[in-house]
């Protein structure tokens, strides 16, 4: 089979257009273009999961994330009149301490990232993406099967609690 | 140079942990409900795409250390983080319409009634 | 130079995608076939689109921009080039303008893994129907990002039915695809799956699908008689609610809400709309195609056996565009004696030409052996564009509610009953014999 081509370049375009959506998510004062970024950002993310050789969660990526939640997520954005949210502050009060601990948190990724650098070889295998879903599917319904029902419940459970949170009246 | 160039598992942990510190830098400062929820799904994914790499650098170990070709569990996990990352969204968002229909306001900060 | 011809040669050989064989130069050549392929169809949807509307509603439609109105669909698209661009007041603009690349994007993106023969498509991907599925629930995104930023109410509703809409049909598609699937695991063959029976690898490749009907001898929608055909049935409802076409056509109706979430776009980004409405039906049609009809095998590939067959069957290509050319000429042959009438007999004749050129050319066989496939890929999606077009002169429109209704109430269940009656169908044997245990 084939080797892909261009790896390194297709990594820094989706990653660069994976950071850069998520600047705009958190950075942006409309909720719209928010939300579209956030959309690019999943978008690039699902070529990130092909790369890897994942293409199932790829395509799971698309259809939950991208085509499921942020559809959710501009319905509920068009309902809430935004004109007013964008002449108020964006930022609150805390950003100062939000910014020192998040650089904090990066202090400690980048402790963990030099000092672990050796454990992950450069070289590596390149088995097969023929039979991925299937792979993914036995060992879905073989030995993940408990969480796969629990997944099925706890999504029952989450349509009746949005159904019950969004009525008007119970 | 040359490492820069072959992409291995490092680079793709770099990633996630670059995306996750904007996902709390978005939870942490920002004032708009939709944007926090937003950038928890920016963490969430974050964690997927560590899931997703490390799956990956397991499928090329050797078969008696766990890996093999169908060493696809952190795959499998980021199914699972996926569904619940929809569950979490639909609730998020149903307990934001419930609360600006009574408060007429998305912002985190005035969410005070039992303040002190 | 001799390297660059050998690369591009040694593709024609080997019996791969071009994605497949990570051949790029082959890959752009069929992108762009497929793009010019898809914008004439697009543009021939048009014309056929008002033509047998009108003839089943007992008028001629157009009639006078070139012969029998064949020119109707440039002018159109001259006219909506021209058009002043309108932004509404208040709108959002980066919006506004991103929103129908969207529903563009997603309804062409789509045409990647459509399998129009055994190699003809651009790649074959593993995962070939869940992205076909996925990429088109994005043309949603669009719908609603460009009723959001018209910034008034008739898109506003309009885009929210129809996401609302969309967003239901796309579960009932799903079962009805699952469905279909669990079919291409089966490694029996005939209509009930007799013989080598047992439960194999599944596959969601386009081109797997279609290659594990052909291993079975039987088209899906034949199979497990009435399961498929009940299967292709809901797909079939569904994916004329998911394109927002008649009957299910209340977000876009004009007595009703004004032309929904396009009501505030004119000229080129409706028709941006417009296009991606056609593509997406185009989309959805090769999705059943390929599912339930064969894809591109002929009609009866087991029933009619044989090397006379297959030859009777190979002329079917060429024959079908001499029978448009006989069509042409025939109507030069009666235009009336209007206007300009000579120069409208001579570009009919001359299409009339080409129309049999083609024919004529289909008819060598080593063109026939390679083309013949598209041919009844085509044919196929061809009769789908017609019962669109037949569907929205017959049925009159549901209630958003009654639609509503259908989608979950009727589809779903029967969808889920179809699932697993499939399932049990399929493995009958192995659950005859635990019983039996």
């Amino acid at each position: 089979m084939n080797p892909p081509v261009a790896t390194a370049f297709f990594f820094y375009f989706l990653s660069a257009t994976v950071i850069i959506g998520g600047v705009l998510v958190i950075t942006r004062k409309n909720t719209v273009h928010s939300a579209m970024a956030l959309i690019t950002a999943l978008l690039a993310q699902s070529g990130l999961y092909l790369m890897l050789y994942a293409p199932f969660v790829a395509g799971v990526q698309i259809i939950l994330y991208a085509g499921g939640i942020m559809v959710l997520f501009l319905f509920v954005i068009m309902l809430i009149s935004i004109e007013r949210t964008m002449k108020e502050r964006q930022f609150n009060k805390q950003w100062l301490v939000g910014i020192a601990a998040a650089a904090a948190l990066g202090a400690l990724f980048i402790a963990v990232y030099t000092k672990g650098r050796n454990l992950f070889p450069n070289g590596r295998l390149q088995p097969t993406e023929t039979q991925n879903t299937q792979a993914i599917g036995s060992l879905l319904y073989g030995q993940y099967m408990f969480a796969f029902e629990i997944a099925s419940l706890l999504l029952l459970v989450a349509i009746i609690g949005a159904v019950v949170m969004a009525k008007k009246r119970i | 140079m040359d490492s820069m160039l072959q992409i291995s598992t490092l680079h793709y942990l770099v990633l996630a942990a670059a995306l996750f510190i904007l996902g709390v830098i978005g939870v942490l400062t920002r004032r708009n409900v939709i944007i926090v929820l937003m950038s928890i799904e920016l963490i969430l994914n974050a964690v997927n795409l560590n899931l997703v790499a490390l799956s990956r650098y397991w499928q090329g170990r050797p078969l008696q250390l766990g890996g093999g070709p169908m060493a696809l569990h952190g795959q499998v996990f980021a199914i699972f983080v996926i569904t619940d990352a929809a569950a979490e969204a639909a609730i998020g968002l149903g307990i934001l319409i419930a609360f600006f229909r009574n408060k007429e306001t998305v912002n985190v900060d005035e969410v005070n009634l039992l303040k002190w | 130079m001799h390297q660059v011809v050998e690369y591009i040669q040694s593709y024609l050989s080997s019996n791969l995608t071009p994605g497949g064989a990570g051949n790029w130069f082959w890959a752009t050549v069929y992108v762009l076939a497929v793009f010019v392929g898809l914008s004439i169809a697009v543009i021939a949807m048009n014309w056929l689109e008002r033509k047998i509307l009108a003839h089943m509603q007992v008028r001629l439609g157009p009639m006078r921009v070139g012969p029998h109105g064949l020119l109707q669909p440039i002018a159109d698209a001259l006219k909506l080039l021209l058009k002043e661009d309108i932004i509404p007041d208040g709108a959002d603009k980066v919006v506004f303008w991103v929103a129908p690349f969207i529903v563009v994007l997603a309804a062409f993106t789509v045409f990647v893994v459509v399998p129009f023969g055994p190699t003809h498509a651009i790649t074959d991907m593993n995962i070939g129907i869940l992205f076909m599925l996925g990429v088109s629930s994005l043309s949603v995104l669009g719908i609603v990002t460009a009723g959001w930023a018209s910034n008034s109410h008739y898109p506003l509703i309009g885009a929210l039915r129809s996401s609302a809409q969309m967003v239901s049909y796309e579960v009932a598609m799903g079962l009805a695809v699952v469905s279909a699937i669990l079919m291409t695991s089966l490694h029996g063959a005939g209509l009930y799956g007799a013989g080598a029976a047992g439960a194999g690898d599944g596959t969601l490749s386009m081109i797997g699908i279609v290659q594990a009907q052909l291993e079975q001898g039987v088209w899906f929608i034949f199979k497990f008689f009435p399961l498929g055909l009940v299967a292709f049935f809901i797909f079939a409802v569904a994916m004329v609610a998911e394109t927002n076409r008649a009957p299910f056509d209340l977000p876009e109706a004009e007595s009703e809400l004004t032309a929904g979430f396009h009501t505030e776009y004119s000229g080129f980004r409706w028709s941006l709309f417009f296009l991606a409405e056609y593509s997406a039906m185009i989309a959805v049609s090769s999705i059943a195609v390929t599912l339930w009809l064969g894809g591109w095998l002929r009609p009866f590939p087991n029933a009619l056996q044989g090397s006379t067959w297959d030859f009777v069957f190979s002329l079917f290509p060429g024959a079908t565009f001499l029978f448009l050319a006989g069509m042409c000429f025939y109507n030069v042959a009666r235009m009336p004696k209007h206007p300009l009438f000579k120069i409208q007999m001579m570009g009919l004749a001359a299409f009339g030409a080409l129309l049999g050129l083609i024919g004529l050319v289909l008819f060598i066989p080593q063109v026939s052996a390679r083309v013949g496939d598209i041919f009844w890929f085509s044919a196929k999606v061809a009769g789908f564009m017609y019962l669109y077009i037949w569907y929205r002169g017959t049925f009159p429109r549901y209630r958003f509610d009654q639609l509503m209704k259908v989608g979950w109430k009727v589809l779903l269940p029967v969808g889920l009953a179809l699932l697993i009656l499939t399932a049990v169908m399929g493995m009958r044997t192995e659950i005859w014999e635990a019983v039996r245990r």
